[in-house]
């Protein structure tokens, strides 16, 4: 065979590959946008589930999972943002440092089934918050840390280092100088890990299992410390534990979910894109 | 001089919270571990290590329970090395042509596609999975149930895919141009020069994004949950039920009591699930910083 | 008033980064209101010793310093912090390196830093330092437009102008025309020459015929060392040194 020959058939081998990797997305998306969309309506997304779920809508679910989300950042997006200060600007390459990181690749790595063992057993028995909304957030928010960290050190990076030159050389203090030089130009990519973050939070549903989620719960959450119905749990209740469930209500709760996730990734690809376009120096 | 003071005083407070989140990170798996034992180890006064993990049965709600995990570390090895097998050469060929052959504008929406499959949570995932594929499975083997380990190794392999590309395809990038250009220059085609040269540069960090999509697809809970259909038997083939590690916490925990030995023996499989994923990760990085060196 | 008061008194410096010797054994002042240039070619240690009297030296990894340095008598390393040196000994790059924010608040950076927030007070500074730095009638009408988007030579000078702003006692330029066109680079020198009279200024070059053009005195620094400091006019006629001569002479650089 001719080398130009085994070349075409190598590249149309790796670009069908390519294919399979990416046409899911397309598929899952098509599937779920057919069958859930008949489903969505005023009613669906704002009122409460009826008769044991099989009727009106899933607003407790999608309200709790604003909160879990809105609680997990609340939490993470500070201490994540100071670490990763702490890595880029404060930390010379020392021991310590490279403990941090590998904790952080570790953390990253924690199955999040093991994130909702340590959550119920710290914060619902150990801190008594029993099953609530502070306990899944902060589940939640210890296992987004990661995501936070590492795109607000990316972000820290490729602020070039002469800016902090430049202010320490104009007698700026050390924090001074990371708060005015350098964060402010690394804003646009800290805000992109967080709505990642936040996309990642809204989708899991390991983590929230025993430490917040409520099986039916026809009711807003009065406090943090009430237990909520979450969008994630509520689509894995409907299609393995409820029989009798209409198809569209199940393939509509996905297609909200998978609505909610996937436009905040999108929002977090196009800003990381603008930003790296927008970039002046 | 007292505004002066009052900011150094800002500054010092301000610098130890940074040391202080710095530490955190740390603090928090030390404290993911020690939780785990704190609630897992109480199982191992009435049970050995050994009957534990090697053990052939669990019936943790028969009277005596058993807490063998064999048939739980079987059925988790069975699925990963399924997706394993799927999503390894799938995902190095598409690391590969996204990295080397793919036009720029091409790469940037791929690689966004690939992101957003990384983003799908999982249990959407195991949620078509389980509709899709599990019928389809069923009446092509013409077998009872559809949900088998095979049903569950294909639904994983898609969600390695995104950690195994994108990371394989940074491993790629990195390397250096001049293999390539001395490469050309000696008359190779292109693919001889991305499959002899490039590739095999970049096998430390292929060999890291294989351990890291590995990692997720143990890890993974829901998905393998709903597709796998949950029989705790030690496994015999790729077309029988099976039930994973990660898919007994999740199904389990909201029966057994708090305090008992069902519920320590749930935290002890998050202890063995946590030193898995611990090694693996820990290996893998030592592989992405040979890569990038 | 002493004739020759030393604004810079430096004894027995000695500068390592980790374990190469970048700097041995300097003793030398520095006058008040001279353009004191250091000349030497590359890797000589001119710009490691230009970093020590600000102490920029502080951010190289593992670098090391023993020795003395004193501005106006106060040892800098324990008499003094390191804000308020930076803001007494300012330095200008040898690439123009504004901020990315307006001209304006480049001017200002480093007084705003010192918690200055009187609008009135830093409109002042603003048109002083400008004025000083020859950029005033340039930009006075755009203050508010990035920095980014004016040429080299104007850049440099708006470095100029925001050391300026906070009323420093000596400035440090480090090679500060080597990006820059002969008409800019020309610009440069006379600022120098006008700002001696208020400012002590130590030139770092690479360009021979600059020190001879703006010096006072001048140093030769070789390896690591400081070979020969004479008045610059001495210097380049008469050097006492044979490597002296042949470095002016472009027998090596």
């Amino acid at each position: 065979m001719s080398p130009r020959l085994t070349q075409k058939i190598a590249f149309t081998v790796l670009f069908l590959a390519t294919l399979l990797v990416v046409l899911p997305v397309a598929v899952i998306l098509a599937i779920i946008v057919a069958k859930g969309a008949s489903a969505i309506s005023w009613e669906f997304l704002f009122s409460m589930p009826r008769d044991g779920m099989t009727a009106g809508g899933i607003f407790p679910a999608i309200l709790g999972t604003l909160y879990l989300v809105l609680g997990a950042v609340l939490f993470a997006v500070p201490l994540g943002v100071l670490a990763a200060v702490y890595l880029v600007e404060y930390s010379s390459d020392n021991r310590f440092s490279r403990l941090v990181k590998l904790a952080i690749v570790n953390l990253a790595g924690v199955p999040s089934v093991v994130y909702g063992l340590f959550g119920l057993g710290i914060f619902v028995t150990f801190f008594r918050f029993g099953a609530s909304i502070l306990s899944g957030s902060l589940t939640l928010g210890i296992m987004i840390l990661p995501v936070i960290i590492t795109s607000a050190r990316e972000a820290l990076e490729s602020v070039p280092r002469h800016f902090r030159t430049v202010s320490l050389s104009l007698g700026a203090s050390r924090w001074q100088t990371v708060r005015h030089s350098v964060l402010p130009h690394a804003l646009p990519g800290i805000l992109t890990g967080m709505i990642l973050g936040l996309g990642r939070a809204a989708g899991e549903t390991a983590p929230i299992l025993f430490t917040v989620a409520a099986f039916y719960l026809p009711r807003l959450p009065q406090s943090v410390f009430d237990q909520t119905m979450a969008l994630p749990y509520h689509l894995y209740v409907i299609s393995t534990q409820v029989p009798g469930i209409a198809e569209n209500v199940r393939y509509g709760t996905a297609l909200v979910l998978l609505a909610l996730v996937l436009l905040l990734n999108l929002a977090a690809i196009v800003l990381r894109y603008r930003f790296r376009k927008r970039k002046k120096w | 001089m007292k505004p002066a003071r009052r900011r150094k005083l800002k500054e010092w407070l301000i610098e130890k919270a940074i040391l202080l989140s710095g530490v955190f990170s740390v603090v928090f798996v030390l404290l993911i571990f020690l939780f785990l034992l704190r609630e897992g180890l109480s199982l191992f006064r009435g049970e050995s290590v050994l009957d534990f993990l090697l053990g052939k049965s669990w019936y943790p709600i028969s009277s005596p329970p058993r807490f063998g995990i064999l048939p739980l570390i079987l059925g988790s090895v069975l699925v990963t090395l399924g997706a394993a097998a799927i999503s390894v050469p799938i995902g190095i060929a598409a690391a590969l042509f996204i990295a080397e052959i793919a036009p720029a504008r091409l790469k940037e929406a791929l690689k966004a596609g690939i992101e957003l499959l990384a983003a799908i949570p999982s249990v959407v995932i195991g949620f078509i999975g389980m509709i899709t594929l599990g019928p389809w499975i069923k009446n092509l083997f013409n077998i009872p149930t559809g949900l088998t380990a095979l049903t569950g190794s294909v639904t994983l392999a898609f969600m390695a895919m995104p950690t195994i590309v994108s990371i394989a395809e940074d491993a790629v990038t990195a390397v250096p141009r001049q293999y390539r250009e001395a490469a050309i220059a000696m008359g190779a085609t292109k693919w001889q020069t991305t499959w002899r040269i490039v590739a095999r540069a970049a096998r430390p960090g292929m060999v890291a994004a294989v351990m890291l999509g590995i990692g997720r697809v143990i890890g993974e809970t829901m998905a393998v949950m709903m597709v796998t259909g949950n029989a705790a038997m030690i496994p015999t083939g790729m077309l029988q039920p099976v039930r994973t590690l990660t898919a007994t916490i999740a199904a389990e925990m909201g029966e057994s009591v708090q305090g008992g030995a069902h519920y320590a023996a749930l935290f002890a499989i998050g202890i063995v699930l946590f030193i898995i994923t611990f090694l693996i990760n820990g290996v893998a990085d030592l592989f992405l910083h040979r890569s990038r060196r | 008033m002493v004739a020759a008061a030393a604004k810079f008194a430096i004894s027995g410096l000695h500068v390592h980064y980790g374990k190469i010797c970048a700097l041995r054994d300097l003793n030398l002042d520095i006058r008040a209101h001279e353009i004191f240039t250091v000349i030497g070619p590359a890797n000589s240690g001119k710009s490691t010793f230009l970093n020590c009297l600000n102490r920029l030296i502080d951010l190289a990894p593992a670098s090391r310093l023993s020795g003395e340095i004193r501005l106006d008598g106060v040892d800098i390393r324990a008499g003094l912090e390191v804000e308020s040196l930076r803001r007494k000994v300012g330095i200008v790059f040898a690439l123009p390196l504004p901020l990315p924010i307006s001209i304006y608040e480049n001017i200002v950076y480093g007084l705003r830093m010192q918690g200055i927030r009187d609008a009135a007070v830093l409109d002042e500074a603003v048109e002083r330092s400008l004025r000083e730095s020859y950029l005033w009638d340039e930009v006075k009408d755009r203050l508010r437009s990035p920095a980014m988007n004016l040429s080299g030579g104007q850049q440099q000078r708006l470095c100029m102008a925001r050391i300026l702003a906070g009323r420093p006692d000596v400035l440090l330029f480090d090679e500060p025309t080597s990006g820059l066109d002969p008409i800019s680079t020309a610009r440069i020198e006379e600022t120098m020459l006008v700002l001696k009279e208020k400012y002590t200024i130590v030139l770092v070059t690479n360009n021979v015929a600059q020190a001879a053009r703006v010096g006072d005195r001048t140093a030769f620094f070789l390896m690591s060392e400081m070979v020969e400091l004479s008045e610059t006019s001495r210097m380049f006629t008469t050097p006492v040194d044979q490597r002296t001569s042949d470095y002016i002479t472009g027998k090596f650089g």
